[in-house]
């Protein structure tokens, strides 16, 4: 009898015992502290060909840091299909990593959750103060008139990728400058059995790189300068409507592309099928494809008038990737050395270099490596004619409501439905229906 | 009813050596009813930690209002009251329109679904009975789809239905020129179809298995008696297969239908996180409604709603299916 009291007990309190832990794990939202000095958590994006290719090359340096400053650096590289949800997941229960690199366009609706240090002068300060970064790059990191969320680590822009072969035999000297250049070129380019350019119709992210250019190009935005949704702006409208036409009207995108998502545009252009592809920094993904390097060449992405620049003549989103620190990381301190040892000169280079990436700090850009042909193409687009994805909350919600509607778009392009001015003013229309109303 | 247990068990406690009867009698008693309970206790709060926690959970954000300025800190969302609920039901506003089609989408295809299954999976399990060379590789064959891990099975499905080098289009359009050009099958109107036969194909299997199980506890007498009676084929299963089976398929068709109404996998593996909007079913819908746009609150009160939909439908078909029984045995 006394036995099984015991047990019932034991049982109890051991129930008991695993609620409570259960239970303690919800929002601790304490802020961070220094308890454990000596250990750092680091989630790595994506940036490499495979996740074991960015462990080997961030592993060394890493080692490096623990060298110099005794702190062990634990990483996970975190594929880009899992990283939004695990930081979601993470900032809902407070337990997630001390240091996380975040694309730069979820920066500001990742700020509206407060999850993330906010980088003021005094934190600048620590990585050697704000002026050291490119400013195209600074604006990516979080709302305007807000302390920036994170810290810029890698850029990117788009070009025109294109293949010089198909480009000789089509009997095309230079690439095309602008859109109406692009699809002359195309009927050429199709005339030898090729196809001429890529794109990711089903890919929501993509869609709204693209359209988002598309916008600039026709002098509109997606957001009112009070950050309320204007998407069914007619310039908007006419917008979106040039880029679906690539494929519904000027033939130059083919309907199959219309449910690509994984990428396969990058390789019907990797396989010589495709004479030209709209992509940031391309070149490790096309070698792991088996392009070298001199089968292809890059160059601006068309603009309206043939020469980029700001406002209308923008021919890219500032792509890329910042890194940031959780607040309630234990060890702020080693997480903002951390972020300095990221983004020192040296790193930058080595970095940026593994990645064929264009670093966002200043002094690494003057390395003789960021200034070949193919990098300055990238270098000055991110100078002069690159505009940052619209800083507000509802970022991500932009992306998810009007990159499906360009793709319902593409979808309806392909089946052979007609894509008219009203079809898109409507897709336009129920997408800005389904943002939040705030 | 303790008054009438603790009489019978009276003798087995006073057969307890060393036990002192008068003083500690009503504590005894207490005690003696109360250990059961007490035995209980561990499995009862488990249960409430993984069942209940989470479910009551689900219902408190529901009324919350917790977008992403919120998530961080849980405590700090407003109360929304009933805002989450107006706001998915309001049928005339955008997010209810897309909430109630999604719904209508994902009615009508788990109702095909779990029919198709059914039928092949019982057609298969009858012609599976007749003892012929080769029945026990073809019926372990019929249940790979099953035993497929899901996200393994219907990504190879999802470069079946590529456009340019499928091979869904390679049969129907390049072998056997029954469409005029190549169909998507991955966006546009066609997906639905292509959802469907992912479903399927992932889901008979299963009909196939417990139909299998259920006729083996059919007695062949029937049939010999049924046949000497001039009861060809189709009336054997109409009057004896069928009948048998009620108990089995009632189970088995309320289990397809759960699985079926709520699947995510499929959709979610086909066409990601945007699904065209003719196979826009309810759980990629909901999933895109929270996660996707960041608003666990309206999430939450979509969940609840679909939550309350299946309770009413599976009681509503227990009730009818029980009281059809009760007739029948009469």
């Amino acid at each position: 009898m006394r036995r099984i009291r015991a047990a019932a007990v034991g049982a109890v309190t051991l129930s008991l015992a695993l609620a409570a832990t259960a239970c303690g794990g919800g929002s601790s939202n304490s802020g961070g502290s220094n308890d454990s000095p000596k250990t750092l958590t680091y989630w790595a994006s994506n940036q490499g060909a495979s996740i074991a290719i960015d462990k080997k090359v961030l592993q060394p340096e890493l080692d490096k840091f623990q060298q110099q400053t005794g702190i062990k650096v634990k990483l996970e590289v975190v594929p880009w299909s899992d990283l939004l949800n695990r930081i979601l997941t993470a900032t809902t229960s407070g337990q997630g990593p001390d240091v996380l690199n975040i694309g730069n366009t979820w920066s500001a609706s990742l700020q509206a959750t407060g999850a993330l240090l906010p980088w003021d002068s005094k934190n600048f300060a620590k990585i050697g103060g704000k002026d050291r970064f490119v400013d195209s790059a600074l604006g990516s990191t979080g709302a305007e008139g807000k302390d920036p969320a994170a810290v810029p680590l890698y850029s990117m822009a788009y070009a025109l990728y294109y293949n010089k072969k198909i480009f000789a035999d089509a009997g095309i000297s230079q690439p095309p400058a602008t859109w109406d250049e692009l699809i002359a070129d195309g009927k050429k380019i199709k005339a030898k059995g090729k196809s001429v350019l890529g794109a990711e119709g089903a890919n929501v992210s993509e869609n709204i790189h693209h359209v988002f250019v598309f916008a600039k190009q026709h002098g509109a935005d997606f957001f009112s300068s009070d950050g309320k949704p204007n998407f069914t702006d007619p310039k908007v409208v006419d917008a979106v409507k040039q880029y679906v036409d690539l494929m519904a009207k000027d033939k130059v995108i083919p309907t199959g592309d219309a449910e690509y998502a994984q990428n396969q545009s990058v390789s019907d252009f990797a396989k010589g099928k495709q004479a030209m592809l709209l992509w940031q920094s391309a070149a490790a993904n096309l070698k792991s494809q088996g392009m070298s390097d001199s089968d292809y060449g890059i160059a601006p992405v068309p603009v309206q008038s043939g020469t980029p620049g700001t406002g209308a003549q923008t021919n890219s989103m500032v792509a890329g990737i910042n890194i940031a620190v959780f607040k309630n990381s234990h060890n702020l301190d080693g997480a903002t050395k951390f972020v300095k040892f990221m983004t020192s000169d040296d790193e930058q280079k080595i970095l940026n270099t593994a990645y064929t990436s264009i670093p966002p700090v200043k002094a690494a850009q003057e390395d003789a490596q960021f200034n070949s042909a193919s990098n300055s193409v990238l270098k000055n687009t991110l100078a002069t004619s690159a505009a940052a994805l619209p800083q507000v909350a509802s970022e991500s919600q932009f992306e998810t409501a009007v990159g499906t509607a360009v793709k319902d778009l593409f979808a309806d392009a392909a089946a052979g439905h007609a894509v008219t001015t009203d079809s898109v003013k409507a897709a336009l229309e129920k997408a800005q229906q389904q943002m939040p109303a705030a | 009813m303790t008054t009438t247990t603790a009489p019978t068990k009276e003798p087995v406690r006073g057969a307890t050596p060393g036990a002192a009867r008068e003083p500690r009698r009503r504590t005894g008693r207490i005690r003696r009813i109360g250990l059961p309970y007490l035995l209980l206790l561990p499995a009862l709060l488990l249960e409430l930690l993984v069942h209940l926690i989470p479910m009551v959970i689900g219902v408190v954000m529901s009324f919350k209002e917790l977008t992403q300025i919120y998530i961080s800190n849980w405590n700090t969302a407003p109360w929304a009251g009933f805002g989450n609920y107006k706001l998915s039901v309001d049928f005339d506003a955008p997010v209810g329109e897309a909430l109630l089609h999604s719904f209508y989408v994902t009615v009508a295809f788990t109702l095909l679904s779990v029919g198709l299954c059914w039928l092949i999976g019982t057609a298969a399990a009858i012609f599976m009975q007749e003892t012929f060379a080769g029945r026990g590789l073809l019926r372990a064959l019929f249940l790979i789809p099953y035993a497929l891990p899901v996200y393994a099975a219907v990504i190879t499905w999802v470069f079946m239905f590529q456009h340019d080098n499928g091979l869904v289009n390679h049969v129907l359009h390049d072998q056997l020129h029954l469409t005029d050009k190549r169909s998507f099958w991955l966006i546009g109107d066609n997906s639905f179809y292509a959802l469907l036969t992912v479903s399927v194909w992932k889901g008979w299997p299963f009909a196939f298995l417990i139909v299998m199980a259920g006729l083996q506890n059919i007695p062949k007498e029937l049939y010999e008696a049924a046949a000497l009676d001039g009861a060809g084929m189709l009336q054997q299963i109409r009057r004896i297969t069928l009948p048998s089976l009620r108990a089995v398929n009632q189970v088995l068709i309320l289990v397809l239908f759960l699985w079926t109404f709520n699947d995510f996998n499929t959709p979610y593996v086909l066409f990601g996180k945007a699904a065209p909007e003719s196979a826009d079913l309810i759980s990629v819908h909901i999933y895109q409604a929270s996660f996707v746009t960041w608003n666990f609150g309206t999430g939450s009160a979509m969940s609840v709603l679909l939550l309350l939909f299946l309770l009413v439908v599976t009681g509503v078909y227990l009730v009818l299916t029980s009281r059809g029984r009760r007739t029948s045995d009469v």
